[in-house]
C-alpha cells in the first residue's frame, strides 16, 4: 500500500497559524476563548494553536481536552475503546466561546459526540470547530469553521496524521484507495 | 473483556487498564452532571442470591450513571426461595433480554457456571461467589491503594513493592483471595495474618507470607493493613474460643493502631464489626480509607460494566 504525502511540517505549522488568526478574527479578540482538543491528536493540535494565540495575544490560550469515547454511537460495533482524560480549564466553559479541535473531520460523528459531551460540562455561548484536515463524506449536518486543508478523498482511502509528540514527525498523508 | 469472573485470570496490563478506566469514571462523578449516555438501551440484571448492601447499591449506581436500565433480584422474596434453580433463574432473566448479569451467590463457582453454562448469552460479572472470589472488591481495593500512593498521577502505574497485610478470617474470605491474586499481579507483597483455624489448607502454596501473630506482622511496618470481617454466617464450628479473645489477639485495637506508621493505610471491605476486628478509633481515623473504598467501588464497577458491555465484535 502506498502512502502519498500531502502536508509537511511547514504546511502544518502554517495552517495552524492561519487557524489561530482566523479564530481571533472571528471572535473579535481572545476574550472568553476556550480551546478543547479531542484526544489523542486533537489535544496536541489544540495545544499548538493555544501556543500561537499566546504569542499573538499574551494571557489567552486557555486549552483543555474533551474525551468523547463515552458519547460515541458506534461503541457496540467497534472493539472496546479506552477513554482518555478530559481536562476543562479553570473557569469552565459557561458563557465562553469553545473551539473544538480535531485532526480529521470525516463523518462528523465524533463531533456530534463532542457536542453531547460538552453539554455535561456547561453551556458555552458558542461552539466552533477547527480541524487540520477536512476529508468530506459527512454523515451528519456538521461543518468546520476553521479548516487547515480540504482534502477530497475516496471512502477507501485513509488519512494518516502524524505529529511530533506522538509519532516523531509532523506529516499528513493519504494511504490506500485506488489500486 | 467478555466477563469478569475472577482476578486470578487478569494479567497485569488488563488489570491496570481497568483501574485507568476507573480513573476516568471517577472524574465523571465530580462533574455537574455525573451521568454518561454510554450504555443507553442496555439492561443489567443484578442477581443477588446472598445478602449485600454496598455491592448491590454500588453496582446499581454504576449501571445507572452509565444510563443502563437495571433490574434487581434478591433471593428473599423471589422464586429462589421456592426452590428455583440457578439455571432456571438464569434462563428466565435471559428470556427478558439482558445484556449483563451481575451475580452474587453463596456457591463458589456460581458465576463461572453461569458464564460457561450456555443458558444465557450475556456478560457475567462476579459480585462474590461463596468463598472463591469477589473481583470488583479486589479491583477497588487496588485502585484505592494506588490512589493513596500516587494521587492524580496514578494512571498506568502498578503497586510495585507495596507491603499489604491482610488480617482475619482468610478461610471464608473471597475478598482476601481476589486481593491476593490481583495485588500479587500488580507487584505488591501480601502478608496474611490469621489464627491457624481461619486459614485454608492450601494457603501455604499461595504467593504470600503467612503469619499467625498480628503484633509481629505489624512490626514489619506494612503500607496497608486490611482487616476482614469474621463471617459468622459461614461458620459451622468453633474457629476461635470467643469474640473477646479474637479481638485481643487479631483485632486492630487502639493500642495496635497507635503503633502503626502515621501514613499506614487502614482498609476494611465492610460491613465492619466495630470492637471485634477493628476499633472505632481506627475505623474513623484519618488513615482509614473505608469510605474511599465505597466511593471508588462505584468507579470500578462503572469501568467493569463499560468494558464488558461496550466492545462490539472485536
Amino acid at each position: 500500500m502506498t502512502a502519498r504525502p500531502v502536508l509537511q511540517q511547514a504546511d502544518i505549522t502554517r495552517a495552524l497559524t492561519r487557524i489561530a488568526h482566523e479564530i481571533l478574527e472571528s471572535n473579535h479578540g481572545s476574550s472568553d476563548l476556550v480551546l478543547l482538543g479531542i484526544p489523542t491528536r486533537g489535544v496536541l493540535l489544540a495545544e499548538r494553536i493555544a501556543g500561537i494565540l499566546e504569542r499573538l495575544e499574551p494571557g489567552t490560550g486557555r486549552v483543555g481536552a474533551l474525551d468523547v469515547t463515552m458519547y460515541r454511537d458506534d461503541l457496540r460495533s467497534q472493539p472496546t475503546r479506552s477513554p482518555q482524560p478530559t481536562r476543562i480549564p479553570e473557569g469552565g466553559i459557561d458563557g465562553k466561546t469553545v473551539v473544538l479541535v480535531d485532526d480529521v473531520l470525516y463523518s462528523g460523528r465524533t463531533i456530534r459526540a463532542a457536542l453531547d459531551a460538552l453539554s455535561a460540562h456547561g453551556r458555552p455561548r458558542a461552539v466552533r470547530l477547527a480541524v487540520l484536515v477536512d476529508r468530506g463524506h459527512r454523515e451528519l449536518p456538521i461543518r468546520a469553521d476553521f479548516v487547515g486543508k480540504n482534502l477530497p478523498t475516496s471512502v477507501a482511502e485513509r488519512i494518516n496524521v502524524r505529529l511530533l509528540e506522538t509519532d516523531g514527525e509532523d506529516a499528513v498523508e493519504i494511504a490506500g484507495g485506488a489500486e | 473483556m467478555k466477563h469478569l469472573l475472577s482476578t486470578r485470570d487478569l494479567d497485569r496490563d488488563t488489570a491496570i487498564g481497568i483501574l485507568d478506566v476507573a480513573e476516568d469514571m471517577a472524574d465523571v462523578a465530580r462533574r455537574a452532571v455525573p451521568k454518561l449516555p454510554t450504555l443507553q438501551g442496555r439492561t443489567v440484571a443484578n442477581l443477588f442470591f446472598e445478602d449485600s448492601t454496598r455491592t448491590r447499591l454500588s453496582f446499581e449506581a454504576a449501571a445507572k450513571r452509565l444510563s443502563a436500565d437495571v433490574i434487581t433480584l434478591s433471593a428473599k422474596g423471589s422464586s429462589v426461595q421456592k426452590g428455583e434453580s440457578l439455571k432456571d433463574t438464569a434462563q428466565t432473566v435471559a428470556a427478558m433480554g439482558v445484556d449483563a448479569v451481575v451475580i452474587r451467590h453463596d456457591a463458589s463457582g456460581a458465576a463461572r457456571t453461569l458464564a460457561d453454562g450456555g443458558w444465557i448469552d450475556a456478560a457475567i460479572v462476579n459480585a462474590g461467589d461463596g468463598t472463591h472470589e469477589h473481583p470488583t472488591q479486589g479491583l477497588l481495593d487496588a485502585y484505592t491503594m494506588r490512589k493513596a500512593r500516587h494521587g492524580d498521577a496514578s494512571r498506568g502505574k502498578d503497586l510495585d513493592g507495596l507491603q499489604v497485610t491482610i488480617v482475619g478470617d482468610i478461610l471464608h474470605s473471597r475478598v482476601a483471595r481476589s486481593n491476593l491474586w490481583l495485588l500479587t499481579t500488580l507487584g505488591a507483597e501480601v502478608t496474611l495474618v490469621a489464627p491457624a483455624t481461619l486459614l485454608p489448607t492450601g494457603a501455604a502454596t499461595w504467593p504470600a507470607t503467612v503469619r499467625h501473630d498480628l503484633d509481629e506482622a505489624l512490626a514489619q511496618n506494612p503500607d496497608v493493613v486490611m482487616m476482614l470481617r469474621i463471617q459468622s454466617e459461614r461458620m459451622n464450628a468453633a474457629f476461635f474460643p470467643n469474640e473477646r479473645e479474637y479481638a485481643r489477639e487479631w483485632g486492630l485495637d487502639d493500642a495496635r493502631f497507635g503503633r502503626l506508621r502515621p501514613d499506614t493505610m487502614v482498609m476494611h471491605p465492610g460491613p465492619m464489626m466495630r470492637g471485634l476486628e477493628i476499633s472505632a478509633g481506627a475505623a474513623d481515623s484519618a488513615r482509614s480509607l473505608v469510605l474511599d473504598q465505597v466511593t471508588n467501588g462505584v468507579s470500578i464497577r462503572m469501568a467493569v460494566l463499560y468494558l464488558v458491555l461496550a466492545g462490539g465484535a472485536a
